[in-house]
């Protein structure tokens, strides 16, 4: 029933819509506590998928295992299958090296968290991480991610100040350069917004519009308001599981769950 | 039964008078926080203390000796008839025996900090730090002990010809021993760099050895800074190691296989004699201290000057 | 399909990058083996060394001019009256500014000076706090060489370690204790003494004996002081028989101490008095560590137990 409904185009005409990833019986535990529970999903190409739920549902899990966070820390254990596509292959297996994954997948943290360096060697790290000296790539590639990021304009005569003296709007969209710079195939959003001011909010969510025409995001968000304006598929999360996923206007108008009726409600107790 | 509700009760006292501004409490309290006061103060008048100490009999010295000649004169020979007055080389031993302890300290000292803050399994650090911190409780003269009649020893064997007096092997001994002091405190500084500079760091595809030396160094660096000149004034304010490994020859020499006097060393020496108080010999230790208390003071100022202007901001 | 870079060459890079990891960790097992490595040298030195005199008549023997009948009574006694006096005065002195700075400070500018000074105070050479000792308690004051004038010289010098202690320990205290004892009616002193001291009594306990283990080894300012390395007597004992039973005569009497006696042994160049040396180091350095880690087991177990 899920899959089915999910393979609606959220526009409505008949173009096919890609998996860019597809979570496969996907558990996960700290330790002995299981934090995520049997999750099965699929991230369409180019598109926004939001995940919702109280806190402590575990969305913020299921988002880090995406680049392998966990792997940082000692008696986290995944079980079950993250495939990406094209290639095919399942980024939690233990061939797979973390660093790549992370090379290919770029997040964004949920408070702006710019290294102490100048903006442009932030937005530079990623590239510097891959070996990249070369001045000219680096600059051109820092520019386009600037661009991309809406802050060009704000930070191009400020390239070599420190990043810190950025407001916090302009530090995440800093960040989601840096996480840019290197060409992702998917975006991950940890709540990007929750440290942020009304109007800095506003900007980062036209952003995250902006960019899915390059690359397939996935948005952690507390906040439903915002998982509706910004995302296309809609993943409600309860307690370590997954309860619906769907187009995302039809999580909003006419859920089929009644828990996610009710959160979405406001009638969550 | 309903209890009898009453408002004043004889065997209570009247709580009303106890209410009002108790000067005695009040004045206890002041005395209280007086003398506190006094004893933090003290730590004030201990500096003020050394100070006047130092500038007191160096005043007197310098009216013996005039600070041209202090300061150029290349023989330290103030205890014999043909009494020179030149600092230099004593200053010759302290840099160059610090030179080799921190050529130690510095790099292993920050290796070992990267590698308990950013690369030891919880067991290991658990074990290490603890260790680490015994050492740096070693009394220093028997790491003299260690540098006379092991280490040195030991060097022979590789630099044919070298005296048993030596800058170097004070030197390296001292840089062991200084180790702990460095590590320690950069590691705490690299340790309060917070996770998710980390996180972002890992998140873009970087190994613990790219976070380390690109985020958390650069991120911790005031911390790691301070550490540095924490070692360099051990190194430089360090005593018995030289005193006993080093000999107490002043020798104006930059080469770490001859045998010399450090400020401290010679400190030591003057000490080890019998000097009547108020004797130019007595003010010499006193000279030589405030050039020692100076040294380490603009040491002081470099690390504050730099722990300013890089101050973390997370 | 990745633009600049296909997979291939990622893969390498991050190979490249991984031999550095690796790298790494060896060089960094290797540096931390070299710190034990020469802390086992030493230790196996002086017990190689140095056993074969740790009798009985070691620690009964005054010095002597004969490496083996020499002794290190006096020593181990100057110590222990040394360390008395250090503690007397470094301790209340200590936790005093310490409450002082954490719980009664106004944030002003005589507050901010006495606080760079403790951290200065703290970086300031031990054979300088020598020189203040000779120049003051020595002579100024006119101690002369005595005990009195070596405990305090090193009480000065642990101070700042008991002042950071007392404060950290009291900083760990929650606020909601301190509004606790203020709501019931407590003043500020009834709340530092009935409260906050005796809960961070552990941590300042912990300051305290790691600033004693210091200033057990510390040889640098007694030499400055001048204290005599040859003693071959012991100084008046501080009980006596009739009232008060208690004599300070020996506050004032000359001394030697454990590293003073050591230096002395090492730097004579026979090798029969280096062997002493070395028995007196090993006695010296199980003194400190085990001071050391009764204070680290402290802290270990504080950590385990309180948790606010």
């Amino acid at each position: 029933m899920v899959v089915a409904a999910a393979l609606i185009d959220p526009q409505g005409d008949s173009v096919p819509v890609r998996y860019k990833s597809e979570v496969k019986n996907l558990s996960f535990y700290y330790g002995s506590f299981s934090a995520l529970k049997n999750i099965n999903m699929p991230l369409h190409e180019k598109q926004v998928t939001a995940l919702i739920g109280p806190s402590g549902c575990g969305k913020s899990t299921f988002l880090r295992c995406f680049n392998r966070m966990h792997d940082l820390y000692p008696g986290n254990r995944y079980v079950g299958e993250i495939v990406l596509h094209p290639d095919n292959v399942d980024i939690l297996s233990r061939a797979v090296d973390p660093i790549e994954v992370r090379m290919r997948i770029s997040m964004v943290f949920q408070k702006p968290n710019p290294f102490p360096k100048s903006i442009y060697e932030n937005v530079a790290y990623g590239l510097r991480v891959r070996g990249i000296r070369q001045r000219a790539i680096l600059d051109e590639k820092v520019e386009e991610a600037l661009r991309d990021a809406a802050l060009w304009d704000e930070a191009k005569d400020r390239l070599n100040e420190l990043a810190f003296n950025l407001s916090g709007g302009q530090q995440q969209r800093l960040c989601i350069a840096r996480a840019l710079a290197t060409d992702p195939e998917i975006l991950l959003f940890d709540e990007p917004t929750s440290a942020l001011d009304p109007i800095a909010t506003a900007s980062i969510e036209e952003l995250i519009t902006d960019l899915k025409d390059k690359v397939t995001i996935l948005i952690v968000t507390h906040n439903m308001q915002q998982a509706a304006r910004v995302s296309d598929y809609t993943a409600y999360m309860y307690l370590g599981e997954l309860i619906e996923f769907d187009v995302t206007d039809n999580i909003f108008i006419k859920p089929k769950n009644k828990q996610t009726e009710d959160y979405i409600t406001g009638r969550f107790g | 039964m309903p209890l009898p509700v009453t408002t004043q009760s004889s065997d209570v006292p009247s709580r009303s008078k106890s209410l009002g501004y108790s000067y005695r409490r009040h004045l206890g309290e002041r005395a209280i926080e007086t003398l506190l006061f006094l004893m933090a103060s003290l730590s004030v008048a201990i500096t003020l203390a050394i100070v006047v100490m130092l500038v007191k009999e160096s005043i007197v010295f310098f009216e013996h000796v005039s600070i041209w000649d202090f300061l150029t004169d290349t023989q330290w020979t103030p205890l014999f008839d043909d009494a020179h007055y030149g600092i230099l080389p004593l200053v010759s031993g302290t840099v160059v025996s610090s030179g080799v302890a921190l050529l130690v300290a510095i790099p292993l000292g920050t290796i070992t900090a990267i590698y308990l803050s950013e690369f030891a399994p919880f067991s290991v650090r658990e074990i290490a730090k603890p260790f680490l911190e015994l050492l740096g409780g070693v009394p220093t003269v028997v790491y003299g002990y260690f540098a006379l009649l092991f280490v040195t020893p030991l060097l022979q064997k590789i630099i044919p010809g070298l005296p048993g007096f030596s800058l170097l092997s004070a030197g390296l001994v001292m840089g062991i021993m200084i180790i702990p002091y460095v590590s320690s405190m950069a590691e705490d500084a690299m340790r309060a760099v917070p996770m998710n500079l980390r996180e972002g760091s890992y998140a873009m595809g970087a190994t613990k050895f790219q976070t380390a030396i690109r985020v958390v160094m650069p991120a911790a660096f005031s911390g790691i800074a301070a550490a540095y000149i924490l070692g360099i004034s051990r190194a430089v304010g360090e005593t018995m190691v030289v005193a006993v490994a080093a000999g107490m020859q002043p020798n104006l020499t930059w080469n770490p296989t001859e045998p010399a006097a450090t400020i401290t060393a010679y400190i030591v020496q003057v000490s080890l004699g019998d000097l009547p108080h108020g004797s130019v010999g007595y003010q010499t230790i006193f000279a030589a201290g405030l050039t020692l208390l100076l040294l380490t003071l603009a040491f002081n100022i470099v690390g504050h000057v730099l722990r300013k202007r890089y101050r973390e901001v997370y | 399909m990745r633009g600049d870079q296909d997979l291939s060459e990622i893969r390498s890079i991050i190979a490249r990058h991984k031999a550095w990891d690796l790298i790494f960790m060896i060089v960094g097992v290797f540096v931390l083996m070299i710190a034990l490595l020469t802390f086992m040298a030493l230790f196996a030195h002086m017990l190689i060394d140095g056993s074969p005199r740790l009798t009985w008549d070691f620690f009964t023997s005054f010095p002597s001019r004969r490496p083996g009948s020499a002794g290190i009574l006096s020593a181990w006694i100057g110590t222990t009256l040394v360390m008395v006096v250090t503690a007397v005065a470094a301790v209340p002195l200590g936790i005093g500014a310490g409450i002082y700075l954490e719980e009664y400070a106004a944030k002003n500018i005589i507050t901010e000076i006495i606080e760079i000074n403790v951290t200065n105070l703290a970086g300031i050479p031990s054979i300088i706090y020598g020189l203040l000792a000779l120049g003051l308690f020595v002579h100024q004051f006119g101690f002369g060489q005595s005990i009195l004038s070596a405990g305090l010289a090193l009480a000065l010098l642990i101070l700042p370690v008991v002042i950071v202690a007392t404060r950290e320990s009291i900083r760990a205290i929650p606020v909601a204790i301190r509004e606790g004892a203020y709501a019931l009616g407590a003043t500020k002193w009834q709340t530092v003494s009935d409260h906050l001291l005796p809960y961070s009594a552990a941590g300042i306990l912990t300051g305290v004996i790691i600033g004693l283990a210091r200033a057990i080894g510390e040889t640098a300012p007694i030499i400055t002081i001048g204290a005599l390395t040859f003693i071959a007597f012991l100084p008046p004992a501080p009980f006596k028989d009739e009232f008060p039973f208690l004599s300070f005569e020996w506050l004032m009497a000359p001394f030697t101490v454990m590293p003073i006696q050591m230096f002395n042994w090492v730097s004579r160049p026979e090798e029969a008095f280096q062997v002493n040396a070395a028995a007196a180091g090993l006695i010296l350095v199980v003194m400190t560590l085990t001071m050391n880690a009764l204070a680290i087991y402290l802290r270990y177990r504080m950590r385990k137990n309180i948790k606010w």
